[in-house]
């Protein structure tokens, strides 16, 4: 190979005309000559050692931290609680009053129990707290492996990769696989742990509109045009699609099927995250793959958390074994941190057999997610339900919240919330979120569900919320502050706000089916395509 | 036919290339080139000048030891004795051979070689099922790697354990039998002495003090929380925490966090921003380059614990400003750690504290690996240098090692953490840590500040500190090739072949001795190693042993081939610290 390369130069030189060969000469010399003549350049630009201390002298650092910050305090517990005394369950102990805690993410109640309890002091006893090491270097505890395999197995899937955290699992995993000059295709309201992982992964993202599949399949058919343009470059670009189960954000459920589908059809590898709906949807639990019935083989892995309905702690990766195993390797919070505790890991296992051997508790808890939805539509007058009914995560926004700036609504709920707690004794909780969120959602109370609430305190929750909002006018403020450039909005909601005045006068206390009557009297605002009116008639099919 | 499926043939092929390998380094005098490769040697080079700049200073002859008697002392005497004896003790980084680098290249090209055979004769790839059509999912080096390389080396790692991973630690059985494709668990148990697990003070116990008081905090608070601690997540014990740390570390104030990789990667990037630059050591923790390049700063890399390199940086980067536009940077941080996990050496804080005063850089420090494990007090890499904390902007720590816990901290000036507080990933949307774990934290924090009103606490520290100096001049004693800092408890053995690693895991175990081997990529491709982490719950015939195995398995494969000078005199089991402050 080497001696025909060297054959065919000499016999080219040999053959070649001499002015040929003196051009050639000539043009390598002046090509030595200018990157001289470039150097020397250079050489002249560089600074003097004087310069370079002046310029270092002259240089000042901005302070740590901003000037702003510094005049601001920062409240744990949403500013308007005190720190937790003893177990946050059901109840929780605030200063020596107790709540009942409709704010954390219990939703099976199982913080309340003792059988996890009683795994976890096991544990303790066996293998002590810390697992002092990552999983690689004698961090991989045995009950780290039956863990991994018991969700393998509830999820019918091959394999599991188990991490010390919640949200370091979708945010590790989602750049592990997606590199840069990959496409991921993500919904525009996807959680913060998520977006974290797109950040990592360096890959171009694309945005499509929330729980919108339409919209999905556009940007989908975009992306195939341009393929088609550069079909070379295109075979090597792995494509991904992120959505949620439920949505952490908005607890609104994805259009999975819809979703799987587009995926086929196009080639794309979809990730779901079902830290949310994991142990909560489906008939037994096993999440929204369940309840829509879609095949779990066409989603390329599941990520969950066993910090919401295990009432645990941790994060996993499931799926088959090709995809999954990759993350003991290359997830970096999978083998650059410390395994997850093994008392952590013991009292996961319990909780998973729990949700195993009593499927009823899951059918308890959905009705209690369905009557809640029921209630806080039938009920609240100033709050629009805007979740799915089957979330656990109830999203409450206030009405005239497009036309209102976010601070304004902020204070409007802490005054709702604040009132709740002292006149209620119920714990409320308005979710935080960062100033870089992808789309910073509009501020709204998050009531979560518990399966040991009955049915009587879920009644008195709504009444709590709606008591609280007439007594403090919350209305009138909602008027007063909407800014003058929404004249109209105003207007059509004074005249609606007195015609449901009037309705109640005519009927005094309300019941459901007039409730929802009532809702499309008194609701001139912010009826978006898919929320209340739709989802009113679909309750009413289900009574 | 199973020609080279066989991780026993890579063990063999290994032995024969170290036997070979044993001759220049040994027989060193005969051969003028093995002189000449000496003579450039980086040991000599830096002897030249010992005073700053350089990581990689090796000085033998600071630690006489020799009991004297003790007198009375003045205490500030004590300390700036102390603080020189840190200076001088020393760190040694031997560069691989010329050879070494030949034979593990040789090592991973024949490893290489057989692969592609491997792959012509009879393929075993994992496919994917119905996945026709799809791109990739991974690059195709990255998956031949695993399967021709790691495979054949992957039962040294991942092996699972069944106890607390104390002084000793139970491992279950694995046998494979189809070369590291697939593992079955045999049923049977190896007990071994632990140096592999974090576990630097000995509080990782399933007994005691600390595991009563966890199991308490159950059985009042429950085990998870089920929400951030900026919505309904806050309880009393993690604002107890919080201060207990800040009183720990000597800074205002402190915020914590239920992970420690997340404490970086999650609050990094709440500090720093776009306009800012760093200088990052180039052996920096993944959750630290994870959670700078979330931040979307400037990132340069310097040369491990190398003073004069940072310096240029930190010039380079006043004098040019900020890419493109040359506008001078809002602030330069310096990101460095305390104890390097994998190389074992130990920052040179005051250096690095002068150049951020002279150059008004920010430094962000990382205390992993050190909080609790380093300096009399157990304060971390600060104590150890008697630097002030408050002189360091930004201090980090996990409570995974030392603590025998889980999570991590910041801890800085009461501006930073209300800056965290309000910007922090893990504040935010992080689920608060599980009570019984922040117990632990809890109750080993107040023993090693002696709060319990015992001295449990302080005699941890200095067995500690005895155990790994014992340990580490045993092993440069043996001639072994040994990373870092004199005073460190990680103490990593060169090795080089990934043979070699796979090797020294296996036997020691074999031995009764659990270790850990690390080799690419967690490495460079030439510095494979084995590291061994000293606990103050070892005794000093539990190291004999261990020292007793490993000497056992160098002399078979030759990896005891320093070219450092090696002491004579023995090596005492003895608390330095005390002896050498008459
Ligand atoms: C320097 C450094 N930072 C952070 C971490 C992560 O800590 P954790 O294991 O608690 O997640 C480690 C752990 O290996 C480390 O070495």
């Amino acid at each position: 190979m080497l001696n025909a390369v060297l054959a065919f130069i000499y016999q080219n030189l040999i053959e070649a005309p001499s002015y040929h060969l003196y051009l050639e000469a000539f043009l390598a010399l002046w090509l030595f000559w200018l990157i001289r003549q470039r150097k020397k350049a250079e050489k002249k630009k560089r600074l003097t050692q004087e310069e370079e201390q002046l310029i270092i002298n002259a240089w000042q650092p901005k302070p740590l931290v901003d000037e702003e910050v510094t005049n601001m305090e920062s409240y744990d517990n949403g500013g308007i609680w005190g720190p937790i005394t003893g177990r946050p369950g059901k109840t929780v102990e605030i200063d020596g009053e107790k709540y009942l805690n409709v704010a954390t993410h219990n939703y099976l109640g199982l913080l309340d129990s003792q059988e996890l309890d009683d795994a976890a002091e096991q544990c303790i006893r066996r293998y002590g707290v810390g697992s002092c090491g990552p999983r690689g270097f004698y961090g991989t505890v045995d009950v780290h492996i039956e863990l991994e395999e018991k969700i393998a197995r509830f999820l019918n899937l091959e394999e599991t990769a188990l991490y010390s955290y919640g949200f370091a699992a979708v945010a590790s995993a989602i750049p592990s696989y997606a590199k840069a000059g990959d496409i991921i295709f993500a919904d525009e309201q996807v959680s913060y742990p998520i977006q974290r992982g797109l950040a990592a992964s360096r890959s171009s993202i694309i945005y499509f509109k929330h729980n919108s599949w339409e919209n999905l399949q556009e940007e989908l058919e975009k992306q195939r045009e341009t393929d088609k343009k550069n079909a070379k470059k295109a075979k090597t670009i792995r494509r991904f699609c992120v959505v949620e189960g439920i949505y952490t954000k908005s607890g609104t459920m994805c259009p999975l099927k819809e979703v799987t589908d587009l995926c086929k059809q196009y080639k794309v590898r979809l990730f779901v995250d079902e830290s949310i709906s994991f142990g909560v949807l489906g008939r037994t639990g096993r999440g929204l793959t369940e309840h829509l019935d879609v095949d779990r083989k066409d989603i390329d892995f599941i990520s969950g958390s066993l910090e919401h309905s295990c009432a645990s702690f941790g994060g996993f990766i499931v799926g088959p074994s090709y995809v999954v195993d990759h993350q003991r390797i290359s997830g970096l919070g999978y083998c650059f941190s410390a395994s997850l505790p093994p008392l952590l890991a013991g009292s996961g296992i319990k909780a998973l057999e729990i949700i195993e051997q009593s499927p009823e508790i899951i059918q308890d808890v959905q009705d209690k997610c369905v009557y809640m939805h029921q209630t806080f539509m039938n009920k609240l007058t100033f709050f629009r339900v805007t979740s799915h009914e089957l979330s656990p995560l109830k999203f409450l926004s206030l009405v005239g919240s497009k036309v209102l700036a976010y601070d304004v609504i902020k204070d409007l709920i802490e005054q709702v919330i604040i009132h709740v707690k002292e006149h209620h004794k119920i714990a409320l909780v308005q979710p935080y979120y960062l100033e870089s969120e992808h789309e910073l959602p509009l501020p709204s109370i998050r009531v979560s569900i518990n399966r040991l609430l009955t049915y009587k305190e879920i009644d008195s929750i709504a009444a709590a919320i709606e008591d609280v909002s007439n007594s403090i006018n919350l209305y009138d403020s909602v008027i007063s502050n909407i800014p003058t450039q929404f004249e109209e909005t105003k207007a059509d909601m004074i005249k609606s706000y007195e015609a449901y005045l009037k309705w109640k006068q005519q009927n005094n206390g309300i019941t459901g089916k007039e409730a929802l009557e009532q809702d499309e009297v008194f609701e001139p605002l912010e009826i978006a395509e898919d929320s209340a009116p739709k989802k009113i008639a679909d309750l009413h099919s289900r009574n | 036919m199973k020609p080279f499926d066989n991780g026993c043939i890579a063990t063999n092929s290994s032995r024969g290339v170290a036997t070979s390998s044993a001759k220049p380094t040994t027989s060193v005098p005969s051969s003028i080139a093995t002189k000449m490769k000496i003579d450039r040697s980086p040991v000599k080079q830096i002897a030249k000048k010992p005073a700053l700049t350089n990581g990689h200073v090796v000085n033998h002859n600071h630690n006489n030891h020799v009991i004297k008697p003790k007198t009375k002392v003045d205490l500030q005497r004590v300390e700036v004795k102390r603080r020189e004896q840190r200076k001088r003790a020393g760190e040694s980084f031997e560069e691989c051979t010329l050879w070494d680098a030949f034979c593990t290249y040789l090592c991973y090209a024949v490893l290489v070689l057989v692969g592609y055979v491997n792959d012509l004769v009879r393929p075993r790839t994992a496919t994917e099922q119905n996945r026709d059509g799809y791109v990739p999912l991974y690059a195709s080096f990255e998956s031949f790697y695993t399967r021709h390389v790691y495979r054949r080396v992957r039962d040294c790692w991942n092996m699972p354990v069944g106890s607390v991973p104390g002084k000793y630690i139970t491992l279950l059985e694995r046998e494979s039998k189809d070369y590291g494709w697939t593992f079955n668990m045999t049923g049977k148990k190896v007990h071994c002495i632990n140096l592999g697990s974090y576990n630097y003070l000995g509080f990782a116990e399933n007994h005691g003090t600390c595991a009563e008081a966890a199991i308490k905090a159950v059985r009042e608070q429950g085990v998870g929380t089920c929400s951030p601690r900026k919505e309904l997540g806050n309880a009393h014990h993690l604002d107890e925490l919080d201060q207990l740390v800040a009183r720990f570390v000597g800074s205002e104030a402190a915020i914590t966090c239920a992970m420690g990789f997340a404490t970086n990667s999650m609050n990094i990037p709440a500090i720093l921003n776009k306009g800012c630059l760093v200088l990052s050591d180039e052996k920096n923790h993944a959750s630290i380059i994870l959670g700078l390049r979330l931040s979307r700063a400037t990132i340069r890399v310097f040369k491990h614990n190398n003073m004069r390199s940072l310096e240029k940086r930190l010039r380079e980067g006043i004098v040019n400003g900020q890419p493109r536009t040359h506008l001078p940077w809002e602030k330069i941080f310096i990101v460095i750690e305390g104890v390097y996990s994998m190389e074992g050496s130990v920052v040179r804080l005051p250096e690095i504290l002068a150049l951020k005063r002279k150059y008004g850089a920010y430094v962000y420090l990382d205390e992993a690996h050190s909080i609790g494990a380093m300096g009399p007090n157990g304060r971390g890499v600060i104590d150890y240098w008697g630097c002030n904390p408050k002189d360091v902007d930004v201090l980090m720590g996990t409570f995974t090692k030392s603590f025998g816990s889980a999570g991590g901290y910041i801890a800085g000036s009461k501006e930073l953490i209300t800056l965290l507080r309000r910007g922090s990933h893990a504040h935010a949307y992080g689920t608060a840590m599980s009570p019984p774990v922040a117990q632990q934290i809890l109750t080993s924090m107040k023993m090693i500040m002696g709060e319990d009103g015992t001295d449990e606490g302080v005699k941890k520290i200095r067995q500690l500190a005895r155990n790994s100096r014992y340990f580490r001049q045993k092993l440069k004693q043996a001639g072994f090739i040994v990373y870092g800092n004199d005073d460190s408890p990680v103490i990593p053995v060169a090795l080089y072949m990934p043979t070699k690693i796979a090797y020294v895991v296996r036997e020691m175990i074999k031995r009764g001795v659990a270790t850990v081997g690390v080799g690419f990529p967690a490495t460079p491709l030439v510095e494979g190693r084995t590291r061994f982490c000293i606990s103050a719950s070892h005794t000093k015939e539990m190291l004999d042993h261990a020292l007793g195995a490993m000497c056992e398995i160098g002399q078979q494969i030759t990896i005891r081939c320093s070219r450092l000078p090696i002491r004579k005199e023995e090596i005492l089991y003895d608390d330095s610290e005390n002896e050498d402050v008459e």
